[in-house]
């Protein structure tokens, strides 16, 4: 990757006086960061407190002492409940396929936008690409869902006129379709925007290199299999680890909006599974240990994806 | 890139050309015609639109798809608490990631290690859903506005690329402004802060989409709020409200909407208000949220 380095100025010296003269001079700059450390403790920190609730009968309106200690009885529950394990297969399917989806057609997308030589076009192809990154989810699941809808949807439309089908599919009706549509929708939204990294690695390859192999004769697919690929490598394994560590916070939002009840065997994630049966039951000790197994686990993610980046790298993400 | 033609380009060239052109048009049109489908839709007669067949124009042009879903109160106030809180929520983000970038931005700040590790480790630990959801309840924060903008003021990672563009400047400049006399308060406010835009509008635009785009904490915390809903939050329950899914739906209002022209027409037109400002925004900041991002992804 290009490393974007920030020219060295001649910075402000380290303070040689002792503390207390030091902060008076500095009040100012305490004054416009305490009220922001207060913050991050409140909205970042304090939640972490809250994982008592999975140890205890959690009973809102009683006090913290007042609360029962039950151990690792929701635990127990959570381990013996097939909907959790059912909840972990989805995530993990979701999030995998995620993964290699979301990570695989940006490169091809970046390389193809590189291939273009009309600028205006490839400006205006990439402008395109952006819209759907922006819009909100709710609007994206409701163009998926008329796209796939059995009545006039397009898609259906279009393989009928083409006499691929005979009669309109239920996309969102199909359990075993769900993994896919989910992440064929995280691909129409995000590809363009995920672009923009690889398209900006790509600029960093020396045009040099394209003029010797052209002087040597290779073709432009040659120029693009022994050039352009092999110069984004670096990029490329740095994003796939990076999101080896968010690979099970994949949260609800999508399947939320793309689910229904006929496809919840294979819609419901983790998250979703602590919204439905944690906080819409009132069961809040409950939704609290699927909460902090999720948060485990993606931590113990991101250490052993730190850990490959390390040995790559020498260099260390968190 | 300036690659000169060659003076007879190989067939495997142009195949590739070809391929290359035929793949970048169907990405175009995959990326597109659903946008402009909905948009005709919108604009369509909605008991024409039952029998099918709208492509990317409308058959039988109307405005009535639009006037009654206008006509409908929730939608107004949906819009209302939506530029609200794009507005407030932008501009708040905005003060404090960039007054926070400036004190990281200080080597000589004495604190400046413990803020910046308590900040960086804000974007790893996550207590989930539930506690926070409690925490919400037990700072009695449900059922208010504070609760769009506050949980969500800071976000580490627009301080970080702040940070790193500030560090770009020259430190001269607020050294003369020292000698002036000038706090470090006024430092931040009249020169850091008018030398910043390009960043800044960076994270604007980050901010003012998240505040847009938001629902989940709509429907978590002021669901149940009339005069607070979003306007996100009254397309999902308009979207979810005709598929199967219906348990979360409480419109009363919509439901008498949507008796007068079909559910179909409705969704099609209150998703073209949802997203026509994205559509009037981004393409402007183009430049600058290319340069946040692939600075952003560098730092981090």
């Amino acid at each position: 990757m290009k490393a974007i380095t920030t020219k060295v100025q001649p910075g402000p010296k380290k303070p040689k006086s002792s503390f207390w003269p030091t902060f008076l001079q500095q009040k100012y700059l305490y004054m416009m960061a305490i009220p922001f450390v207060l913050w991050a403790f409140v909205f970042s920190y304090l939640p972490l407190w809250g994982w008592t609730m999975a140890f205890q009968k959690y009973k809102p309106g009683k006090s913290f002492f007042e609360q029962k200690w039950v151990g690792f009885q929701y635990f127990r529950e959570l381990f013996q409940d097939e909907q959790f394990f059912n909840a972990l297969r989805n995530t993990l399917a979701m999030s995998i396929m995620g993964l290699l989806a979301g990570f695989i057609i940006p490169i091809i997308f970046a390389v193809l936008l590189n291939e273009l030589r009309l600028q205006v076009l490839k400006r205006f192809v990439q402008t395109v690409s952006y819209l759907p990154h922006f819009v909100s989810w709710v609007v994206a699941a409701g163009i998926i869902t008329k796209m796939l809808s059995t009545d006039n949807g397009a898609v259906n439309d279009l393989l009928l006129s083409l006499h691929i089908i005979s009669e309109p599919i239920q996309f969102m009706a199909k359990g075993h379709l769900f993994w896919g549509i989910v992440t064929a929708s995280d691909v129409w939204k995000e590809t363009g925007w995920n672009t923009i990294i690889y398209l900006a690695a790509i600029s960093g390859i020396g045009p040099e290199l394209y003029e010797a192999a052209k002087v040597d004769g290779a073709s432009r697919l040659q120029q693009v299999r022994n050039i352009t690929l092999p110069g984004i490598r670096t990029t490329v394994v740095i994003l796939l680890i990076m999101s080896i560590g968010h690979l099970i916070s994949i949260g609800f939002e999508k399947q939320f909006l793309l689910g229904n009840n006929l496809v919840r065997d294979y819609s419901q994630t983790l998250d979703l599974y602590a919204l439905n049966y944690g906080l819409g039951m009132g069961r809040f000790s409950f939704g609290t240990a699927i909460n902090i197994f999720n948060s485990v686990v993606s931590v113990i993610l991101l250490f052993v994806a730190n850990g490959i980046f390390k040995k790559i790298t020498k260099e260390s993400i968190i | 890139m300036s690659r000169k033609k060659l003076t007879a380009a190989p067939w495997s060239d142009r195949i590739f050309d070809l391929v290359v052109y035929v793949a970048i048009t169907m990405v175009t049109i995959v990326t597109l015609y659903p946008f402009l489908n909905v948009l005709a839709i919108s604009f369509n007669d909605s008991t024409d639109s039952i029998k099918g067949g709208i492509t990317i124009y409308p058959r039988v042009f109307t405005l009535k798809n639009y006037e009654t879903i206008f006509a409908y109160s929730g939608l107004m106030t949906g819009l209302k608490i939506s530029i609200l809180r794009t507005v407030t929520g932008t501009i708040l983000g905005l003060i404090s990631a960039s007054m926070l970038a400036f004190t990281l931005s200080r080597v000589d700040f004495q604190a400046r290690k413990f803020v910046s590790t308590f900040l960086a480790l804000t974007m790893y630990v996550s207590g989930g859903l539930i506690p926070f959801y409690i925490l919400i309840k037990n700072l009695e924060m449900m059922g208010t506005f504070g609760v769009y903008v506050l949980p969500s003021l800071v976000s580490a990672f627009n301080v970080f690329v702040i940070r790193s563009f500030i560090d770009g400047l020259p430190y001269a400049l607020q050294e003369s402004a020292k000698l002036d006399g000038a706090n470090d308060f006024t430092i931040y406010w009249r020169i850091i802060l008018p030398l910043t835009k390009p960043a800044l509008a960076t994270i604007a635009l980050f901010l003012a989409v998240g505040q847009w785009n938001a629902w989940i904490d709509t429907y978590l915390y002021n669901g149940s709020k009339d005069t607070l809903t979003t306007l996100q939050y009254e397309l999902m329950k308009v979207i979810q409200s005709t598929t199967t899914n219906a348990d979360t739906f409480r419109g009363r209002n919509m439901t008498q909407v949507m008796a007068q022209i079909s559910p179909e027409s409705v969704k099609m037109a209150i998703t073209i208000v949802v997203t026509v400002p994205i559509l009037l925004v981004y393409p402007f900041l183009q430049r600058y949220f290319i340069k946040g991002m692939t600075l952003g992804s560098v730092k981090s």
